[in-house]
């Protein structure tokens, strides 16, 4: 047969990424209108039927190790609560740099994330570390405030030494069609970011349809996000399969036309490692390996990391332990 | 304090290791009887034949060759048993039956998977989530009928047709029995089964579900054997009606011999489905319904979409990221549960695509395969997508029922809809688009008997399903579905 067989590459069929050096730029919401309304639409049944059917991919021992390694690497391992002290942030601190004291070989968890009154606190507890730092801000997670309000917000957190903001955008302006209001909000804080990298929050529970999604997904991108984040977890339907796929279809698109990498995380009710390694599929199969890293994929979680870790014991020890063997926060 | 740098961990890299679901699963027998009057049986002249592993080559148990002694034998069988007892069984008996059938079917289904994808060649996670489940429900689907058909539309008291022989294809050996099967005994007919020559084995593990089920003998019969047996099948006086899956052409050959008698007849013959897709189409799911359309079942599937028609204005953007999504297709053991493409089920199913894709690039055709690499035992072939086929070619025009999928192109939804219709098949067609008007615009144009919308490959046993033209006709799935085995 393999004489019949021709290897098949993109240059095959003339993909051309565009010239990252002119990403498009967004003059007007007129425009910013016309290029959402031309993005195609997303078919729910099939959308959810493709994100079920990656569900089936079976990952067993020799690429469960490494998977759940990965998905360690991409935790950003979060507190939002209003009971929330330093000393517990501390302590998940110590947690996020060495998740398993007794096993070196441990990934540290990429970031963690807290209010933005706590982040001095954790960058100081994370020195040399390669732990970031993430703040919620911009009135989370309402985003209900004045955008004067949201940028002394992010500030704050900025100068508090946040390497990662993760922002959420009005979907109250963006349901209601005020579009040009969601996308220069997410410009400014941006741009109030300085350095620091942008995530930014859909909370897709309340946009309810793909098409919200995959529209929000290309707006945020196009207004500067490093990052688009399914949900702020505070809201009851959060990160799902069939979002995490349209999200990760949007960036894998918007990197072929504009040449630039978005990263997406998924948060909210993933408490399993079971069901990290479900995401981690999606992402292999939809946006690609180029995805497979914690620059350009997290998990926001809390819980989760213990399961990993759990069914990481697993692996090298052959036993389950009990949840107990490792610390709650 | 050291630090675990993310440099240190397997980042990137997420290769499925093979997840084989164990083949001991199948519990196969060395060798299988005919399945005659509640018993295995041997075949009058002893003869028997190896059903083969396509993935391997290697042999998984011999099944005997029914010739005509053996299909007297049966047909006496089911008319005795038509006689005595199923047709003086009330209808609420008939179900009881039917819903055992079911259960044990759900009981015994990751065995049944197992033996489906051993002797068939497709992959675990399509006999496991699509073949099994769904024979089931059509046994659960039907048995809700058989004590209700005063109310299915055919009059007030429809009676069966009497002894129905029914010849099956090897493409979906289970699901295609039960959809044989499940209406007839609902309706109250007994039958004579005759499973595909290369894929014999899930319907031997069925006549073992009917005899735990304690279906009265000879109700069902289950004959194996080549087209010599099904051929004495189709010629024997004593069958009141044949029902036929398989090819167009020997489908023709049925029509004729059973032109000039009583016999009632249903053919579901092949097809040379389009699917038809808009530049306003959902494109993520419309891509995967491309992908299921033809590589599902590796493109055995009588309904494939196996032509696609790409609005020009998209075209470029829909083969590039077909071709892309072509090469990420997992094809290999068919028992891997992260197989997504398995193998094709002969030698001579292998030598006939070969023969057409090579006529596709003779003709001038632009042939993509997958690069992937296929194993070199058993019957493989790399999923492959022509471009630049024009509607003359015979890859345009011929059932090629393999993972080969012909791009054409349109302008005009007239033009659509006439290239779609040029072709002697009426099976199945899908339309994708995300304007219902055009979709409802072009569906009643469309000659077929299934048209998806934003779908394709859907299957349901309450939706009927059957062809048009070279296609075939009769209804199998659904009321409809009732009335090839009903007197009406």
């Amino acid at each position: 047969m393999s004489t019949y067989l021709r290897v098949v590459s993109d240059a095959d069929v003339g993909v051309r990424l565009a010239d990252p050096a002119r990403p498009p730029s967004i003059a007007s919401e007129t425009q910013l209108r016309s290029v959402l309304a031309s993005l195609a639409g997303v078919d729910a049944v099939g959308a959810e039927a493709r994100a079920a059917k990656l569900a089936t991919r079976s990952i067993k021992t020799a690429s469960k190790r490494p998977a759940l390694d990965t998905i360690i690497s991409m935790i950003d391992l979060t507190t939002l609560e209003g009971a929330d002290t330093p000393e517990r942030v501390a302590s998940m601190c110590d947690k996020a740099r060495r998740p398993d004291p007794h096993d070196p070989s441990t990934p540290s968890v990429a970031a963690v994330c807290v209010y933005p009154d706590l982040v001095a606190g954790a960058k100081s507890r994370l020195v040399g570390s390669s732990v970031a730092v993430a703040a919620v801000a911009t009135a989370f997670p309402s985003g209900r405030a004045s955008l004067a309000v949201k940028l002394l917000d992010v500030a704050d957190a900025v100068a508090a030494g946040a390497d990662e903001i993760d922002m959420v955008i009005d979907r109250g302006a963006f349901l209601s069609g005020r579009l040009g209001q969601v996308f220069d909000e997410i410009v400014s804080v941006k741009s109030a970011c300085g350095t620091a990298h942008l995530k930014v929050i859909l909370e897709t529970g309340e946009l309810v349809t793909y098409d919200n999604v995959r529209r929000a997904s290309w707006l945020a991108m196009l207004a500067g996000a490093d990052f688009i984040k399914t949900s702020t977890g505070k809201v009851s339907v959060a990160a799902t399969a069939p979002v995490a796929l349209v999200m990760l279809e949007a960036v894998r698109d918007f990197a072929e036309s504009t040449g630039r990498l978005v990263g997406v995380k998924v948060a909210g009710g993933i408490r399993s490692a079971k069901d990290a390694i479900r995401y981690l599929v999606i992402v292999n199969e939809t946006a690609g390996s180029a995805w497979m890293r914690p620059e350009l994929f997290r998990f926001g979680a809390s819980s989760l990391l213990n399961d990993v870790l759990m069914q990481r014991l697993r692996q090298t020890r052959g036993v389950y332990v009990r949840p107990e063997e490792f610390s709650a926060d | 304090m050291t630090e675990n740098h993310l440099a240190t961990s397997h980042l990137g890299a997420f290769d499925y290791d093979p997840a084989p679901e164990s083949a001991s699963i199948a519990r196969l027998r060395d060798a299988y009887g005919l399945f005659i009057d509640g018993d295995f049986t041997d075949a009058a002249s002893h003869a028997s034949f190896a059903s083969v592993n396509p993935a391997t080559g290697a042999d998984l148990a011999n099944v005997a060759q029914a010739n005509s002694p053996d299909v007297d034998r049966a047909v006496a069988a089911a008319r005795h048993a038509y006689d005595t007892v199923w047709s003086k069984t009330t209808g609420a008996q008939r179900a009881k039956y039917l819903f055992r059938i079911a259960r044990l079917i759900q009981e015994r289904s990751r065995e049944l998977a197992v033996v489906e994808t051993l002797d068939n060649g497709k992959p675990i996670r399509e006999s496991r989530d699509i073949d099994v489940p769904l024979a089931a429900a059509h046994f659960f689907y039907y048995a809700g009928w058989a004590d209700k058909l005063e109310h299915a539309g055919y009059g007030a008291n429809p009676r069966p047709v009497g002894v129905a022989g029914q010849i099956i294809p090897w493409n979906f050996p289970l699901l295609m029995a039960a959809w044989k099967l499940a209406p007839a005994l609902a309706a109250g007919n007994t039958c004579v089964l005759k499973p595909a020559e290369t894929t014999p084995l899930s319907a031997l593990i069925l006549a073992e579900i009917l005899q735990q089920a304690e279906l009265p003998a000879g109700v069902v019969n289950i004959l194996t054997g080549d087209g010599a047996t099904g051929a004495a099948l189709v010629e024997h006086p004593g069958v009141d009606k044949i029902a036929f899956t398989g090819s167009t052409e020997v489908g023709r050959l049925i029509q004729r011999r059973v032109a000039g008698s009583a016999k009632r007849l249903t053919l579901e013959l092949g097809g040379k489905g389009a699917n038809i897709v808009f530049d306003d189409a959902p494109i993520d799911e419309m891509i995967e319904g491309i992908i299921d359309g033809i590589f599902f079942n590796q493109g055995h599937v009588c309904c494939a979409g196996s032509r696609l028609l790409v609005q020009e204005t998209i075209a470029d953007e829909v083969l590039r990221r077909l071709v892309r999504r072509v090469e990420q297709l997992r094809v290999g053991d068919p028992l891997d549960k992260n197989t997504d493409v398995g193998a094709i089920n002969s030698a001579a199913q292998l030598a006939k695509i070969t023969e057409l894709v090579a006529a596709g690039e003779a003709e001038g055709a632009t042939r993509y395969s997958s690069s992937c690499e296929l194993p070199s035992a058993g019957y493989w072939f790399a999923p492959t997508v022509f471009a630049n086929v024009s509607s003359s070619h015979r890859i345009a025009r011929e059932e090629i029922f393999g993972p080969v999928l012909s791009v054409l192109t349109f302008r005009t939804p007239d033009e659509a809809v006439a290239k779609a219709n040029d072709t002697n098949y009426g099976l199945a067609c899908g339309v994708w688009s995300e304007k219902g008007s055009r979709t409802l615009w072009v569906a009643e144009r469309l000659r077929a008997g299934v048209i998806w919308a934003n779908t394709y490959n859907r299957f349901d046993p309450t939706s009927p399903f059957g062809g048009v033209r070279e296609s075939g006709f009769g209804r199998e799935g659904g009321r409809h579905g009732l009335e090839a085995y009903l007197d009406v």
